[in-house]
């Protein structure tokens, strides 16, 4: 009896301490940037100045480096995760097709981000400098597009999973009863599978997008590192996630540092709030 | 309805399938280029010398990685023995007591900590070890990894648990044994294969992680295997390499880069093998 | 007077604000088999899961009133201890699905850590599948699983398993339901030559089997003990009418 309340106690402690951690990672940003928060104030948000030297620092190039990159290969990745959501869930359940798509899915899931951004830098970056010289645009190579591309390789397989474990849940039911009607298949995917599934999918393309915000590896490495606000697509920028990369090891200084780890809690309180948001709609849909 | 509408939604139809596999192939596309280039740069980089010697001075050729996959085996056991006590009785957790509202809140904190990006778990673990600590360090490379462990070691346990029927449950009970023996003697054994299953999985998952560990782990050119020292990693070794200027130190990297993708592929074989060979019926 | 190894005293069983069992007086009499029958939801398992206090595992469980068992009050025993005294067989046949036959059937000794020498298991492990009448299909596949079992055989290695054990009363709730005609034939026959061995209380929604099987058959309804007696009597001359018109099937 002394052994299973041990037990229990010990289940409910760690469990507490999960909750606990959450709560000392928030703390943990917020008093990392106090320094900041006081040196830098409001301007922090729409200041595109990010100069160490100076102490002032002004977050608006990563900002929009990260809202850029991340909604460019959220709204790539969107037909691309539904085709293949709607080839897995839908026509191709099961099969010689299926296993290979689906083996082909989680590999790329699988290959860690630094690979694609190291592959993305030796063999994307020259095309993409190829591209730009036609189009008579400085060829950087690197860049925005650059990135946003690599991102959406890496968020297709995220995103397509969970569609495609939602669009597997629409009940048969319904669709033979369309097809009883001489429905195409199109059409039940028109009419009866898309909106039967859309909150699902929505959640999950939330979910890619909290992906997308806090990718590190593969945009540092190709995303051009300079801290401005990006003029088009084809020029290089920098993204929160890869400005603490570049940059936090050798910050010198403390207000730095702690701009850094004030991007960091911004990061932190974006990516959250999406998660949230999307598992909330996700769970709703499941039951 | 005319004969021209009915051609025309069956054309459609047909279309629609092509167009499908159309794009599905235009994403499998970077894939075969990036296994395409992992394999055959990474091959040129790889014999005997290159899996047990150390790197070499800056600008000669030569080296290996030896310290890379060393200190990757250490980080991965370091982050392991934290997280997966932790996460199998939080797991075991979530699925017993399913209804309390602290279930909720605690799902909650995992699903956040599951999408909170790696660098600022990065930037959480120096500020807790580093930081005080002043040095970097094996450990807290590992507490950070640790942290990306918990929650999908987490999820797995309790989704295994939550379908092992409360029947086997009641037997253990009914016999006079203890609720902690039914637990570990009973109900984890049955789920053994989904769990270990999910923590391969998870240990994939972090074996190529990168972000969390340059101001943590933070890298070492030399063999090292004190926890509480700087240590390199592959993902790390590999960052530094690519980024480097010299062109043997990018051959390097390729051969790290295959590597690496080859581990973590036998890695997701072996988990998806032990899910189906072990899984025991019930 | 017959011994009574259970005896049921002013017992109230409930979950949260319901109350399931009203004022239950009980007496189960020592080596004769006793059939709890009355419609879905009447409360009868829920009053035999209070005999193992499997009831109070749930959090919203509570109870008014005593049972004893062998004349020990089993609220004042540790709860763990008790139900090794007490036996159980589940309506879904539940082994182990990780033990082989062998450990399956000395899973009580075993998971509790209670040592016993090699002759000592290979004895009990024979004699309890020779009373659980299995002894002679599974004797050469004593170290598999249990798995590749019929269902019938599933149910008698669970009655074994209870039976190592050396209950003081077995409790079987609707052993037969999830079996097909032939296995329950064949599990009804084991249990009427069981009671030479151990005294055993039955859960039945199958008001045939409580009359083929039972000695004793006690009619539950809406929670209270509307009629007890010998099955003979109660299946030929119910004293109550809500009794005989449970058995006519007017409701149930």
């Amino acid at each position: 009896m002394f052994n299973d309340k041990l037990f229990k106690y010990s289940l409910f402690f760690f469990s507490i301490l999960m909750l606990l951690i959450l709560a000392i990672i928030f703390f943990t940003l917020l008093d990392g940037s106090m320094l900041a928060i006081k040196n830098n104030g409001f301007s922090f948000l729409y200041s595109s100045i990010w100069n160490p030297v100076m102490d002032e620092y002004g977050a608006l190039p990563f900002l929009s480096g990260t809202l850029i990159t991340s909604f460019l290969s959220l709204i790539i990745c969107i037909p691309f995760a539904l085709v293949v959501a709607i080839l897995l869930g839908e026509y191709y359940k099961k099969g010689i097709f299926s296993t290979a798509l689906n083996t082909a899915i989680e590999l790329l899931a699988g290959i860690p981000s630094i690979i694609y951004g190291f592959w993305g830098l030796f063999f994307f970056v020259p095309i993409m400098r190829q591209i730009q010289m036609r189009v008579n645009v400085p060829p950087f190579g690197v860049g925005i597009i650059t990135a946003s591309i690599i991102l959406t390789i890496m968020i297709i397989p995220y995103a397509a999973s969970i569609a495609r474990e939602i669009i597997n849940m629409v009940p048969s039911d319904l669709k033979e009863a369309a097809y009883s009607l001489g429905a195409t298949r199109l059409e039940i995917v028109k009419n009866i599978i898309l909106p039967h599934s859309f909150s699902g999918i929505f959640a999950g393309i939330l979910l890619a997008l909290g992906r997308a915000l806090g990718e590190t590896m593969a945009v540092t490495m190709v995303i051009g590192n300079a801290n401005i606000i990006p003029k088009s697509f084809f020029s290089p920028g920098n993204t929160m996630a890869s400005l603490i990369a570049n940059e936090f090891a050798e910050a010198a200084q403390n207000i730095h540092l702690s701009s850094l780890v004030q991007i960091g809690l911004l990061l932190f309180l974006v990516t959250a709030i999406i998660n949230i948001i999307g598992q909330k709609v996700l769970q709703k849909f499941k039951y | 309805m005319t004969d021209y509408q009915f051609n025309k939604r069956i054309l459609l139809d047909k279309i629609f399938k092509y167009l499908l596999i159309l794009m599905a192939t235009i994403i499998l596309i970077p894939l075969f280029l990036i296994l395409y280039f992992l394999f055959s740069k990474g091959i040129q980089a790889l014999n005997w010398n290159f899996f047990y010697k150390m790197p070499a001075a800056m600008g000669d050729l030569g080296g290996g990685i030896a310290n890379a996959i060393v200190g990757t085996i250490i980080l991965i056991l370091t982050a392991s023995i934290i997280a997966i006590p932790i996460g199998i009785l939080v797991g075991i957790f979530l699925a017993e007591y399913k209804d309390l509202k602290l279930s909720y809140w605690v799902k909650i904190s995992c699903e956040i900590l599951q999408g909170t990006p790696s660098i600022v778990i990065g930037i959480v673990a120096w500020s807790w070890i580093v930081k005080p600590m002043g040095i970097f360090s094996a450990f807290s490379g590992g507490i950070a990894l640790a942290l990306m462990m918990l929650p999908i070691i987490i999820r797995s346990v309790e989704e295994t648990i939550k379908l092992i029927p409360l029947n086997l449950k009641e037997a253990s009970l009914s016999l006079g044994v203890p609720y902690y023996k039914t637990i570990l003697k009973v109900i984890l054994p049955t789920g053994l294969s989904s769990i270990i299953s999910g923590i391969l999985l998870s240990i994939s998952r972090i074996a190529g992680e990168t972000a969390p560990l340059i101001f943590t782990a933070s890298g070492n050119p030399f063999m090292s295997t004190n926890l509480f020292r700087p240590i390199e990693s592959m993902p790390l070794l590999i960052f530094r390499y690519a980024s480097s200027p010299f062109p043997n130190l990018h051959n390097i990297a390729w051969g790290a880069s295959f590597s690496l993708v080859m581990f973590i592929l036998i890695l997701n074989l072996i988990s998806k093998g032990v899910s189906k060979k072990w899984k025991i019926k019930y | 007077m017959e011994n009574k190894v259970l005896e049921i005293k002013n017992f109230y069983a409930s979950y949260g604000e319901e109350d399931i069992i009203k004022n239950i007086n009980l007496n189960i009499y020592n080596k004769k088999i006793t059939a709890m029958m009355g419609p879905s939801g009447c409360g009868k398992s829920t009053l035999m899961r209070c005999v193992n206090r499997m009831h109070e595992l749930n959090p919203n469980a509570s109870h008014k009133g005593n049972i004893f068992l062998n004349s020990n009050n089993i609220f004042k025993i540790n709860a763990i201890l008790l139900r090794r005294k007490v036996g159980m067989v589940f309506q879904k046949p539940n082994p182990f699905p990780t033990m082989s036959i062998y450990d399956n059937v000395i899973a009580g000794y075993k998971l509790n850590g209670i040592k016993k020498s090699k002759e000592e298991k290979d004895y009990l492990v024979e004699e309890s599948l020779k009373n659980a009448a299995l002894w002679e299909e599974v004797k050469n596949a004593l170290h598999k699983k249990g798995t590749f079992l019929s269902g019938g055989q599933q149910q008698r290695l669970c009655i074994a398993r209870a039976l190592a054990m050396k209950p003081e009363i077995l409790l079987l709730d609707e052993p037969t339901s999830a079996l097909d005609p032939n296995s329950t034939a064949f599990i009804e026959e084991l249990i009427v030559n069981l009671k030479k061995t151990v005294s055993i209380l039955l859960v039945t929604h199958n008001i045939a089997q409580a009359a083929r099987v039972s000695d004793y058959t006690a009619f539950i309804f809406l929670g209270e003990l509307i009629e007890f007696g010998e099955t003979d009597k109660v299946f030929t001359v119910p004293q109550d009418k809500r009794t005989e018109e449970y058995l006519t099937g007017k409701f149930g």
